[in-house]
């Protein structure tokens, strides 16, 4: 059976048991209601495709910089790195939102919440890039920094040319799903008030009170999304291939 | 080459791993450190390369000494080749990237004067079949002869060779060390660690066994491998030649 084959057969499977489930509990299906509203789901999701994109720069540059604190022989920038990836990730993304808009944001005069909004999913995000991208950068044996000092190589240009395009092709695979989750984790950021696809969903459910209408688009929003990251991760690590 | 080592010392945490060490070669070509493991030869091998920096002490080579700062030891690194027991090329570029990046990145020639460099060489050691391979699919000999063209094609004024054929299986070993044979014939200068004696015997100039952290014996091939009268010396050959 080719893989292609083998992937339409589950999902198949799949559908077909959720339609059976469906189908049970006789459920009074009311798309005519949902459908008015498509526009709003449009917008909502365009939002969220903003948001991620914005939070999934951000969160990478942050990731960056706290992976390199983390590293740092200076006990000060390492405390700083370590303190701010075992906060963030030991703390709920919702706790950290409301702090960060109605504290934090108010306390500096930060206005715009979405630009707030990013600010703390990217936080959010980079703590656990950060770890993902430590983890990298440690796997790469002593031995090549040591070939790339013999050759004469400056540190930067050791980073640049060795380490880090062998420590990509390690990290792809946790990056992508990190980033999976930020997608996901972007529908938070309804509470704040922040317009995006998930909270366009749950007005749309109000209007119309057909909850698995509103939902279940949402749903489908959110995968076209998430799948066109995993399989560009698959195709860099592709790419990026090579035996070790 | 003339190498002159003074009150060399290094440590690392509570170990001495060179204590006090003595050298002065004559003007020689092809200098050959060994002893038992663990005895310094590496140790001091890194240092000699520009890699590591000594506790306390000097080395000068033709006279001119050893910097003490790592800017000024990354120059001097760029001057000389070396050579590691795991090869460490790197694995994600193919055997011919990994000798032009040095030339491209540090050296300033363009890829296509970098590759246009390698060329010669790589034909010359047979290893052009195998120049757009990734290290991973290259044998033992081979990951090892080409890392000893990364260090060569930069046209360094000495290479270091850090037990070059510890991980090789003895075909492979014969291959490169025909390799180091004929660089020598070619007047290539090079201070070499190894275990292999007969090998040692051959190319080297001088002969300095290193153990306990010191040189115990210091001299020609001939005189060292045949008649040193150092008991440590003398016990160790006994051990492994018998």
């Amino acid at each position: 059976m080719s893989r292609r084959f083998a992937h339409l057969v589950v999902i198949a499977v799949v559908v077909g048991l959720v339609s059976l489930a469906f189908a049970r509990v006789n459920y009074a299906w009311n798309w005519a209601g949902v459908w008015e509203y498509r526009a709003k789901f449009l917008h909502g999701w365009l939002t969220t495709v903003g948001l991620s994109l914005a939070s999934l720069v951000v969160s990478t540059l942050i990731g960056g910089i706290a992976a390199v604190c983390l590293q740092s022989k200076t006990p000060l920038v390492e405390a700083v790195g370590r303190v701010y990836v075992e906060l963030i990730r030991g703390t709920p993304l919702l706790v950290q939102l409301l702090i960060g808009f109605y504290v934090v944001a108010n306390a500096v005069g930060l206005e715009n919440r979405y630009v707030c909004g990013v600010l703390v999913l990217s936080l959010f995000s980079g703590a656990y890039m950060a770890e993902i991208f430590r983890g990298g950068l440690a796997a790469i044996p002593a031995t090549q920094r040591d070939a790339a000092r013999a050759i004469g190589l400056s540190p930067w240009q050791s980073l640049r040319l060795v380490i880090l395009p062998q420590a990509v092709r390690l990290v792809l695979p946790a990056v992508a799903g990190q980033l999976v989750s930020l997608v996901k984790d972007s529908s938070l950021l309804s509470v704040i008030a922040i317009s995006e696809f998930t909270l366009n969903a749950q007005e749309v459910n109000s209007f119309t009170y057909s909850t698995l209408e509103s939902y279940l688009p949402l749903a489908a929003g959110y995968l076209l999304l998430t799948l066109p990251l995993s399989a560009l991760s698959r195709w860099l690590e592709g790419r990026f291939r090579y035996e070790a | 080459m003339l190498l002159e080592i003074r009150d060399l010392t290094q440590r690392f945490d509570a170990t001495t791993v060179l204590d006090r060490l003595e050298l002065l070669t004559g003007d020689i070509q092809a200098l050959v450190f060994v002893g038992p493991s663990g005895g310094g030869k590496s140790t001091l091998l890194r240092i000699l390369a520009g890699l590591d920096l000594p506790v306390a002490g000097s080395v000068a080579f033709e006279g001119v000494p050893l910097p003490r700062d790592e800017p000024g030891l990354r120059a001097y690194r760029r001057t000389v080749g070396t050579v590691f027991q795991a090869y460490n090329l790197f694995p994600h570029l193919s055997a011919v990237d990994n000798l032009v990046l040095p030339l491209v990145h540090v050296h300033g020639l363009s890829r296509a004067e970098a590759l246009e460099r390698v060329r010669e060489p790589l034909e010359r050691f047979q290893l052009m079949p195998h120049a757009a391979k990734r290290p991973a699919e290259l044998s033992g000999g081979q990951k090892q002869r080409i890392a000893i063209l990364r260090a060569l094609v930069v046209h360094p004024h000495r290479l270091f060779l850090d037990e070059p054929t510890s991980a090789l299986d003895p075909e492979m070993t014969a291959e490169v060390l025909d390799m180091i044979a004929e660089l020598k014939a070619a007047g290539t200068q090079f201070v070499l660690v190894t275990h292999e004696m007969r090998f040692a015997r051959r190319v080297a100039d001088e002969v300095a066994f290193i153990g306990a952290a010191r040189v115990l014996a210091h001299g020609p091939p001939d005189e060292i491998f045949d008649r040193c009268a150092e008991p440590r010396v003398r016990g160790f050959f006994d051990r492994i030649l018998a």
